[in-house]
């Protein structure tokens, strides 16, 4: 029953060099695989390397960074090697993106039709009619009022929430097969958030389309993903099915992302925060990333990184105490048993 | 936009007469009867009052204010003190000079400097990054006179290739609007530079790049557009410096502009001359802005002009 998988990142390396040379290694041992047509959902805190990998997928890091290794397929296709002229007629066509600040992600000084054209002509050739009649179509489609005059208007002239709608109708222009989502609600208020989400679900149903979502919330995730990779420290720390995650978290650090999310399904009287911070990029322990503030921690865990081992179920997990090697308590559950609903 | 283009017109009215009061002060303010300069040292008082009275001088000042703007706004600066001619005959020939002198200068720092300026930008830090750097502070630093004998030094004198002095040929052209635009190309360069890189690092040439265009479409229809206000900004304020570097420019090629006027009639205490002089220039400087403001609107739809 092995699903069509349309994306499939490979031990990614994402690094960037400072004025002095010096190398940080913003994303170092990202993987995960996308079936065609699911949401796969990228969790992690500020820093984790979510957005870097994101970014990575579409080579749109910036001048200082490069992709140090690793192997991203699309279609079988690995987009790092493709030349500069290839990934650019993915751009915007076979991948979209849509980003976490609409306020400043359209440029101030076109109108958003003009802006949805460029894509719709460098990638599919059409002409100002043709493109006028397929611009309707997508402010239409995300849900725009009277797109024939809005398409006339200048991006200060829209709402946050209309312009994050600007950006997915642009995203969505060229019927991608894939859209990454990098926190498309962040910066939005909680109503307006709920609608871009259910926006983009709907899409995806209707498009066929196969979505990343990138978020630092586990209610989107819960909400609107079939996958997750969980990210730590420029690592995916665990890769798994969304009910399997929330039942059943197999990492330490997805368990403390658990305890601390406030949850409306069972009743907390406090919430449980991970202790300490994360790690700073460019002084990463040495062993496994979250080991200095792990409560399960061994020897082991501080001297050794673990690798992310592939389980029968298809989910992954990078932790010792899942290892024959395991040096701690044989009997320990990472599980809070307390807060199992 | 008619309605703001008529309304900073209207606001011009004020900023011009205070340019004018200035003006006329000039002369009253100036020690010495110009009665008597006219008249020459040695004259007797009855010729002196008789040319008072000629000129309008033994009235009360406002009411000579009154019949300088009066004549002003019908173009009528009266005649010089010196050669007699109306002021507009002799002023209108070298006016048109000194323009297409700042002009074209103004055309050069442009070209150079926005040029300059976006490769800097684009490749930041590259070698051609840190040559235009260095030479655009050369540029900057360099008195625009000194550079002009310097080039009249190589160009003409030592190879021979241009003509070192006067106005009009294509050949005698170039060294004074290099000499003239090259500080302009140099300010320019550095404000395109800074405002291209500010440009750059913003999210929607990330969405413009996000979307597969080119790297030459993101830098000139994306980013561009969008640094050009401070560019502008820059043009702007750099022609008001070019009309009076003019002046100097015109000295060393030995150009028969306004600035050249200017200095001479100066030195003659040719009032009349030198007043309409000015308040051209003034005039020319304050409509520059005036396009300026105007072309805001132009570029960024977000400034508000009603």
């Amino acid at each position: 029953m092995k699903e069509e998988i349309i994306l499939d990142v490979r031990d990614l390396r994402t690094s960037f060099f400072d004025d002095e040379g010096f190398e940080i290694k913003a994303v170092d041992g990202v993987s995960f695989e996308l079936p065609k047509g699911k949401t796969l959902g990228i969790v992690g805190e500020s820093g984790s390397g979510k957005s870097i990998t994101a970014l990575s997928i579409l080579r749109l890091i910036a001048k200082n960074g490069k992709i140090a290794g690793g192997e991203i397929l699309f279609n079988n296709r690995d987009l790092t090697k493709l030349s500069e002229k290839d990934i650019r007629s993915i751009r915007g066509n076979d991948i979209s993106m849509i980003f976490q600040e609409p306020m400043t992600s359209l440029n101030p000084v076109y109108t958003i039709g003009k802006q949805i054209y460029e894509a719709l002509k460098i990638h599919q050739g059409m002409d100002k009619e043709q493109g006028k009649k397929r611009i309707i179509e997508l402010l239409e489609l995300v849900g725009i009022p009277s797109p024939e005059q809005r398409m006339k208007q200048y991006p200060h002239e829209l709402s946050g929430g209309m312009r994050q709608r600007v950006m997915i109708a642009m995203a969505l222009a060229c019927n991608p097969k894939l859209l990454i989502a990098d926190e498309p609600t962040t910066a939005l208020d909680v109503t307006i958030q709920a609608q871009i989400l259910e926006l983009i679900n709907s899409l995806q149903e209707e498009l066929g389309m196969s979505v990343i979502m990138i978020t630092h919330d586990l209610g989107v995730v819960a909400e609107t993903c079939d996958y997750v990779a969980v990210m730590y420290g420029g690592q995916v720390v665990e890769y798994q099915e969304v009910k399997e995650l929330f039942k059943n978290p197999k990492h330490p650090y997805t368990v403390g992302l658990l305890n601390s999310m406030p949850r409306h399904d069972v009743d907390v009287d406090e919430l449980e925060p991970i202790k300490g911070n994360v790690p700073s990029i460019k002084n990463m322990p040495k062993g496994c990333r979250f080991a200095p503030r792990c409560p399960f921690a061994t020897e082991l865990c501080v001297t050794e990184l673990p690798k992310l081992d592939r389980k029968e179920d298809g989910s992954e997990v990078r932790c010792w105490i899942y290892s024959d090697k395991w040096d701690g308590d044989p009997e320990v559950k990472v599980r809070n048993e307390e807060r199992t609903s | 936009m008619l309605k703001f283009i008529i309304r900073r017109l209207l606001q011009l009215i004020p900023v011009l007469l205070g340019v004018t009061i200035i003006v006329f002060s000039l002369m009253h303010l100036t020690p010495g009867n110009p009665a008597h300069i006219i008249a020459g040292e040695n004259a007797p008082p009855e010729t002196v009052a008789q040319i008072e009275k000629r000129l309008g001088l033994d009235e009360p000042i406002p009411v000579q204010f009154y019949h300088f703007v009066k004549d002003a706004v019908m173009l009528d600066f009266g005649n010089s003190w010196r050669t007699s001619l109306p002021v507009t005959t002799e002023l209108w020939p070298r006016f048109w000079v000194t323009f297409e002198l700042a002009v074209y200068s103004m055309i050069f720092s442009i070209v150079v400097g926005m040029a300059a300026g976006i490769i800097s930008a684009v490749r930041q830090y590259s070698w051609a990054d840190v040559t235009v750097m260095l030479v655009a502070l050369f540029g900057l630093s360099m008195p625009n006179f000194w550079l002009g004998l310097m080039l009249m030094q190589w160009f003409s004198i030592n190879l021979g290739w241009l003509p070192p002095t006067g106005w009009g040929s294509p050949e005698q052209i170039i060294l004074p609007v290099i000499t003239l635009g090259t500080s302009g190309a140099a300010v320019i360069a550095r404000m395109t530079r800074s405002s291209m890189l500010d440009v750059i690092s913003q999210d929607y040439i990330r969405t413009a790049r996000a979307k597969g265009l080119k790297e030459r479409v993101i830098t000139y229809r994306h980013a561009l557009k969008n640094a050009l206000i401070p560019i502008v900004t820059v043009i702007g304020l750099q022609f008001g410096g070019l009309l009076a570097g003019a002046v100097l420019t015109e000295s060393v090629f030995a150009i028969n502009g306004m600035g050249k006027l200017i200095v001479d009639r100066i030195l003659a205490r040719d009032f009349p001359v030198v007043q309409a002089g000015i308040l051209v220039i003034a005039v020319v400087f304050v409509f520059i802005n005036l396009l300026v403001d105007i072309s805001y609107k132009f570029l960024n739809k977000r400034i508000d002009m009603d």
